[in-house]
């Protein structure tokens, strides 16, 4: 068919053409293949089971935090494996590309595949990773049923997951940014990057934020005010003071992220000067704001994983956390401090001597409270009696390589350092340093300590320790060869090199890379063999480790109203001390249990942000309007629902509570 | 054991340690470049005297507190100790406390913007020599050196003499790039619109490795250049080779020059047209723009006329038009 106006084409279809597909590109039609084949074999598996109704109404439409924290950390993992092989395309690349070989990555490919990688790694692994954990384990260690909102719950969820659709759409409709994942202007202003690839890394973030900014607002809420009675706040649980404040950091740093992406989309969409060079624009502004975020960012990452660590070294030390009050000090402190630290980012910026030394000097400061907590869990396992279940396994390797992470850190925090190795792979090696060791290892010690929290069985520990190995040596071969060639004055995100006697390192990265590899395809027999095994694995308890904190006074999978009746609580290991008292829960006197309705507006809020951040892209007017109007309209309309809510009887949860003490 | 003594037994160790490769940041060739080194190295045994025993300790604990040793001291309700306290927050304190007054101390004298008082260890940089001057331009994707006494600019090759104190002015044509050669001095962003400036010396003749080390679009990887460190007589004669070239950079050859390319061979112009390199930092090389230096908001009292900035070095990136 023809479009005989081509106005109305326009209208339509904005600038969005079929050369903006991508065919001539062989590794992004493997890739679509491969994606295609995979999306129509999961649809058509769930289309064979008729296994639709189960996921909209159990899962999709869920407002119950456990199911929402478990969809977080899938959409985490999933695209973990979009980051990675990113990474390992990367990797690749740079141990062939020397002298007179280009390597297989033109650079029209290799600059979209490392702002992917660093953009996903950050905003759709990490910071799922790190929610997900949060919305399942907080609640129950509060010993609340729900969160504050619970619909907003959900809707922050699928504004994240729509988020990170339309970065995954760019590989295969256009073409992603290419200007490193902070697209610093005035590389990613509309005249060095006129193509859709900035906007779909505007729009993806701008999504995907409403959701973060949403979520954090929801999880200060709820610790703030639906903590178990006697649950005082130096009585909360570890985690649960690192989520706080992690939460505390979202709400204040997203809005500046939201607001400075704002900006630039004015200056790309509506010609506007803020970050442009010429008629007034200052892009200096630009990596000010975006650091001002992004560096308190960093600690909304890793506060959580902090926690994590705590929870598991005090469970398999079997021993009180060390300094508890010294661990909520430090954690505040250094939430204070993330706000003080931005312009180490951009010493080699212009900045006078002053200016440099006093963040320079800000940024040593944080690891005073951090060695404070390093120190805390040494205390911790000291007179413990430590068993190395895979969780603590990976506290361990946690700790020795953080130490390096944060010594490499502090060496960067200063500024005539800093001049040499800013930019360098030596920097690489030291944030994925503190992120892969502090972040993920945290990350991967929580889902192997809370997964039978959410499953009622184990994760198998044969499978996750080769996975543990794979990963931790894996790590060491993939980093440290980076600080070398940093101190060779290598730097970042270069596609080819001249010097030949580079590449021994390069070669000896990637092998590392493909060790991680391995580890990742451990992790997933991990859980398809413990997914197998089930029954074997199976925990009846509901608290399989021993554990200290109220999530495990519950039954594993806990019911969805998490407990029966508000526990009481007299200590910081409030499941502890009731378990030395011989607590047991009752077995009658149960009441209706007042419960948040599923919704299915979350979801139809997300598809239609999705195509509202789609049609901006592509300057398709018409079709933005139009589902921006009727966002709008759904969001109004869902403010009328009254049907939104409902009781579990009495004798149900009679039922439930009796047929767990029976098991 | 002093200080120096650590340095030097790890300097040497490191030494042995990397033999393999060239680590040009633990043996660079300028004065500015080895300060920066010994502050690494200096920073990195402050850290070491924490960092080693914190990670012997976890080891030595985790070992000794298995389960399975049921000999080992076990206290389950052991949480709080106000001298352990006290040592863990003021072990990092003092470490920092030492590292903070280096930091504020070495930033200050090794501020890029600083004229250098030496140009090498125990060498006092002489009154009478002046600095030499180069204006780096930032290009989509090469290096533009202008030197404005010898009235010279080169594409993607530089050179100096040896121990003269030399003085980098860096701006940019479009968007962000960092200059940097590894072994001469660290790095400065150039940047469009704006202008930064690094001091740094070279102390030994040779051909050392510059880039781009901020990544600025397609062409970024190749955005490489030589740094050749010269003996004045050799430095003079790369001179009169290089402007023997008769080419002029004016304005219509810096608007061809400036459009995006990438891998471009070394260039010669044997003379610069007046005042381009002030052009390119103030944005008005192109006949139209004004100058972003002319910009200024004109005085309530005043004649109305717009006036040059009375400092026409500097762009202004925060005039606004008006």
């Amino acid at each position: 068919m023809t479009l005989h106006s081509p106005d109305l084409a326009k209208l339509i279809f904005g600038r969005l053409s079929l050369d903006d597909i991508p065919y001539h590109e062989p590794i992004l039609i493997f890739t679509f293949i491969g994606v295609a084949v995979g999306a129509i074999a999961v649809l058509g598996l769930v289309t064979y089971y008729r296994k639709w109704g189960y996921l909209w109404n159990e899962w999709f439409t869920s407002v119950d935090h456990k199911k929402i924290g478990i969809m977080y950390i899938v959409l985490a993992l999933v695209m973990l494996l979009r980051g990675f092989a990113d990474a390992l395309m990367m990797r690749g690349q740079q141990a062939i590309a020397f002298g007179a070989h280009e390597g297989y990555l033109p650079a029209s490919h290799y600059d979209q595949i490392f702002t992917a990688h660093g953009t996903i790694m950050i905003f759709f692994v990490a910071m799922p990773f790190i929610t997900g954990l949060i919305n399942f384990v907080m609640p129950l260690q509060i010993g609340s049923r729900d969160v504050a909102f619970p619909f907003l719950n959900n809707f922050s969820y699928w504004m994240t997951v729509s988020g990170a659709l339309l970065v995954m759409a760019s590989l295969f409709i256009g073409v992603f940014a290419r200007t490193g994942w902070l697209a610093y202007p005035p590389l990613s202003e509309l005249p060095a990057s006129p193509d859709s690839g900035v906007d779909y890394w505007i729009w993806g973030l701008q999504i995907a934020g409403v959701g973060t900014t949403l979520s954090g607002i929801n999880m200060i809420a709820t610790i703030v005010k639906m903590r178990a009675p006697g649950m005082t706040m130096m009585k909360m649980p570890i985690f649960t003071w690192t989520a706080l404040l992690a939460n505390v950091l979202i709400v204040a740093a997203f809005p500046v992220l939201t607001a400075t992406l704002a900006l630039l989309a004015l200056d790309r969409y509506a010609g506007t000067h803020f970050f442009t060079n010429d008629l007034g624009g200052n892009y200096m502004m630009y990596i000010n704001l975006i650091w001002v975020w992004g560096h308190p960012e960093v600690y909304i990452l890793v506060l959580p994983a902090f926690g994590v660590f705590s929870e598991v070294t005090s469970t398999f030390s079997r021993k009180r956390l060390f300094g508890y009050a010294s661990m909520v000090y430090a954690t505040v402190v250094i939430a204070v401090l993330s706000y003080l630290v931005w312009l180490h980012h951009f010493f080699t910026m212009g900045s006078g001597a002053s200016v440099n030394s006093f963040f320079g000097i800000t940024t040593m400061i944080i690891s005073i409270p951090t060695g404070a907590k390093i120190f805390n869990w040494m205390f911790t396992m000291y007179r413990g009696r430590i068993v190395y279940d895979v969780a603590m396994l990976w506290v361990v390797a946690f700790i020795i390589t953080f130490v390096i992470g944060g010594m490499t850190g502090v060496l960067l925090a200063v500024p005539p350092a800093d001049f040499e190795l800013h930019n360098s792979l030596f920097l690489i090696a030291h944030f994925h340093n503190v992120i892969i060791g502090g972040v993920l290892f945290g990350m991967f010690a929580g889902v192997n300590y809370w997964f039978p929290k959410a499953f009622g069985f184990r994760l198998d520990p044969f499978w996750g320790k080769v996975s543990f190995w794979f990963w931790v040596i894996g790590f060491y071969f993939a980093f440290m060869p980076l600080y070398l060639l940093g101190l060779m004055g290598v730097t970042r995100r270069v596609r080819h090199f001249d010097d030949p006697s580079l590449q021994i390192w390069f070669q000896l990265a990637a092998f590392g890379a493909i060790l991680i590899l391995l580890g990742i395809a451990a992790m997933i027999v991990q859980f398809a063999v413990s997914i197998l095994h089930r029954e074997k694995l199976r925990d009846s308890s509901g608290d399989p480790w021993h554990g200290r904190t109220l999530e495990w006074s519950t039954a594993s999978p806990p019911p969805p109203y998490n407990y029966a009746f508000t526990p009481q609580v007299h200590d910081i290991d409030a499941w502890w001390q009731m378990k030395q008292h011989n607590w047991r829960p009752p077995m009658q006197g149960f009441l209706p249990i007042h419960m948040p309705k599923n919704t299915g507006t979350g979801v139809y809020l997300a598809v239609l942000s999705f195509i509202f951040g789609f049609a901006m892209v592509w300057y398709m007017w018409l079709i933005a309007a139009i589902s921006f109007v009727t966002l709008l309209a759904v969001a109004i309309h869902h403010t009328f629902n009254y049907d939104r809510d409902y009781y579990i009887p009495a004798d149900e949860v009679g039922r439930v509570e009796a047929a767990r003490a029976g098991a | 054991m002093s200080m120096k003594t650590l340095r030097g037994l790890l300097l040497l160790a490191l030494t042995v340690a990397l033999a393999g490769c060239h680590t040009v940041l633990m043996s660079p060739s300028g004065d500015v470049a080895r300060q920066q080194r010994d502050l690494i190295i200096t920073s990195f045994v402050l850290m070491l005297l924490i960092v080693v025993p914190v990670i012997i300790a976890t080891l030595v604990f985790a070992w000794h507190y298995r389960a399975s040793n049921q000999k080992a001291h076990y206290d389950p309700n052991w949480d709080h100790s106000t001298i352990v306290e006290l040592m863990i927050w003021s072990a990092p304190l003092l470490i920092i406390i030492a590292l903070g007054a280096i930091t504020w101390v070495s930033t200050h004298k090794l501020d890029p913007y600083r004229p250098l008082d030496r140009i090498a260890p125990g060498r006092v940089t002489p009154v009478d020599v002046k600095p030499l001057e180069v204006d780096v331009v930032a290009l989509d994707w090469k290096w533009l050196f202008i030197y404005p006494e010898q009235n010279l600019a080169v594409v993607n090759e530089m050179a100096a003499p040896v121990d003269r104190p030399v003085r980098f002015n860096l701006t940019a044509s479009t968007v962000m790039n960092s200059f940097f050669i590894p072994s001469l001095a660290g790095q400065i962003y150039a940047m469009p619109g704006m202008q930064t400036t690094l001091q740094a010396v070279i102390n030994h003749p040779g051909d050392y490795w510059g880039m781009s080390s901020n990544y600025s679009g397609a062409g970024f990887s190749y955005m490489n250049f030589t740094f050749h460190g010269m003996s004045e007589s050799d430095f003079a004669k790369w001179v009169a080779q290089a402007k023997s070239h008769g080419d002029t950079l004016d304005q219509a050859t810096y608007a061809a020059l400036q459009a995006p390319s990438e891998r471009n061979p070394v260039r010669y112009y044997g003379s610069v047209a007046p005042g381009l390199y002030h052009s390119i930092l103030n944005r008005c090389v192109q006949p139209g723009p004004t100058c972003m230096n002319m910009l200024r908001v004109p005085e309530p009292s005043g004649g109305g006329e717009a006036s040059a900035s009375s400092d026409s070095h500097a762009a202004m990136p925060m005039a606004h038009p008006q």
